[in-house]
């Protein structure tokens, strides 16, 4: 996820101090992982810069924690295309498992061990993402269920793949 | 280690073999269960995850191995279900294990509610105590409009909780589920599974449960992956 575009986002809403800002991320985005202030500032920074958002008359003449910001014309612009750009899928055709599994079997080491690890590993976070939703708030649970439907993807990646290990072998070994 | 690996198995698999005319449904098969414990097996179609549970259950005696029930931490309670005559492992389905089908598969003609009550009738449950019983199961799982309705008037979800109830019914050790929820959209499933997860682990029944889908077996306390009528390498009982 783009942290800055979605700080620009919540920018939409009502101008904003950095502070107030960060709690909204969090509140939304940041279930897991909250964002540190001074990457809060960083981007406040950076995003005033490129005229995105204008700082608000500056209270007490303090630092950036003192500034309220509101979103500009550029800003929302910008905001709008992230909107409706679809992303781009599958842009991890060239995951890190996949290279793994390709010099697994083109040096003879034990690609479907590999994948079994692997496996596991992702049953393991589904669950725990399955144990976050009991209870959670609706909006805990939508990113949950996001989590989960990709590493379910990944999953079926996996079991198609170590069904087709044997081929794939040949294959590459015949390259 | 974690706890449930200290506690005797409820139900412990050795060496299940079985085919089918010339197809070798199970090839050598070890398996523990804990009491207490929700396990998903997962496994591609055809893998033999099904009668693996049918063996597991007594519904087939597999044609080599041994499937051994051990209710309860005293002496002498353990029974070796793969020894049991049909009669035997017909009155240990009854009494002590509990199902649930992908499809239901309840009576049409009958109300919900008389649907959970008929595995208690079976077991001998005075009726007046086996109506109050289903009733509060029904309502537990959401269903208390839905008592006399017939399974025809219900949605999947709906008929898939009043499945749950009838095998929670008679309180059974364990809870046997082969694809509870392959026939439901992802909204229906989630409920079936939080429900029934909850009644089971508030009872503290252990559940074996069937399936391919990733997001149904997160459920579960740990999952294995049955292969080509094998557990896959990882998921093995240790030695």
């Amino acid at each position: 996820m783009n942290n800055s575009l979605a700080l620009l986002g919540l920018l939409q809403r009502q101008p904003s101090y950095g502070y107030d800002l960060k709690h909204s991320y969090d509140r939304y985005f940041g279930t897991e992982k909250a964002l540190a202030f001074g990457q809060v500032y960083a981007t406040l920074a950076r995003m005033a810069r490129d005229e995105f958002i204008l700082a608000l008359g500056d209270e007490t003449g303090g630092g950036p924690d003192r500034k309220q910001y509101r979103i500009t014309e550029a800003g929302q612009e910008r905001v709008s295309d992230w909107l409706f750009t679809p992303d781009v899928p599958s842009e991890n055709l060239q995951s890190n498992l996949f290279a793994k599994t390709v010099i697994a079997l083109l040096t003879d080491d034990d690609a479907a061990r590999l994948l079994e690890l692997q496996r596991a590993e992702h049953m393991s976070r589904m669950r725990a993402l399955t144990k976050l939703k009991q209870g959670a708030s609706i909006l805990q649970v939508l990113i949950c269920d996001h989590g989960l439907f990709h590493i379910e993807a990944d999953l079926r990646w996996i079991d198609l793949t170590g069904a087709r290990l044997a081929q794939l072998k040949k294959e590459l070994q015949g390259a | 280690m974690n706890a449930q690996a200290q506690t005797a198995p409820i139900l412990s698999a050795r060496g299940l073999r079985h085919s089918f005319g010339s197809t070798e449904a199970l090839r050598g098969i070890d398996v523990d269960i804990h009491p207490g414990e929700v396990l998903a097996v997962m496994g591609p179609s055809g893998s033999g995850k099904s009668t693996l549970l049918h063996c597991l259950a007594g519904v087939i005696t597999p044609d080599a191995g041994s499937v051994t029930y051990q209710p309860g931490p005293a002496v002498g309670q353990s029974v070796t279900i793969s020894s049991l005559n049909e009669a035997g492992r017909s009155r240990l389905r009854l009494t002590e294990f509990g199902f649930v089908f992908q499809f239901g598969q309840l009576l049409p003609e009958l109300s919900a509610l008389d649907n959970v009550t008929i595995p208690l009738l079976l077991n001998g449950t005075r009726r007046k105590d086996a109506l109050q019983r289903s009733a509060e199961l029904l309502d537990r799982l959401g269903l208390q409009d839905n008592g006399t309705k017939r399974p025809s008037e219900l949605s999947g979800g709906q008929a898939q909780r009043v499945a749950v109830a009838r095998a929670l019914a008679t309180a059974p050790k364990i809870l046997f589920a082969d694809e509870p929820t392959g026939s439901l959209d992802s909204l229906a499933a989630e409920n079936v599974l939080t429900q029934m997860l909850q009644l089971v682990r508030e009872a503290g029944t252990t559940l074996v449960m069937i399936t391919h889908d990733p997001r149904t077996a997160a459920y579960a306390d740990r999952e294995i992956l049955v292969r080509d009528g094998a557990v896959a390498a990882g998921y093995q009982v240790a030695p």
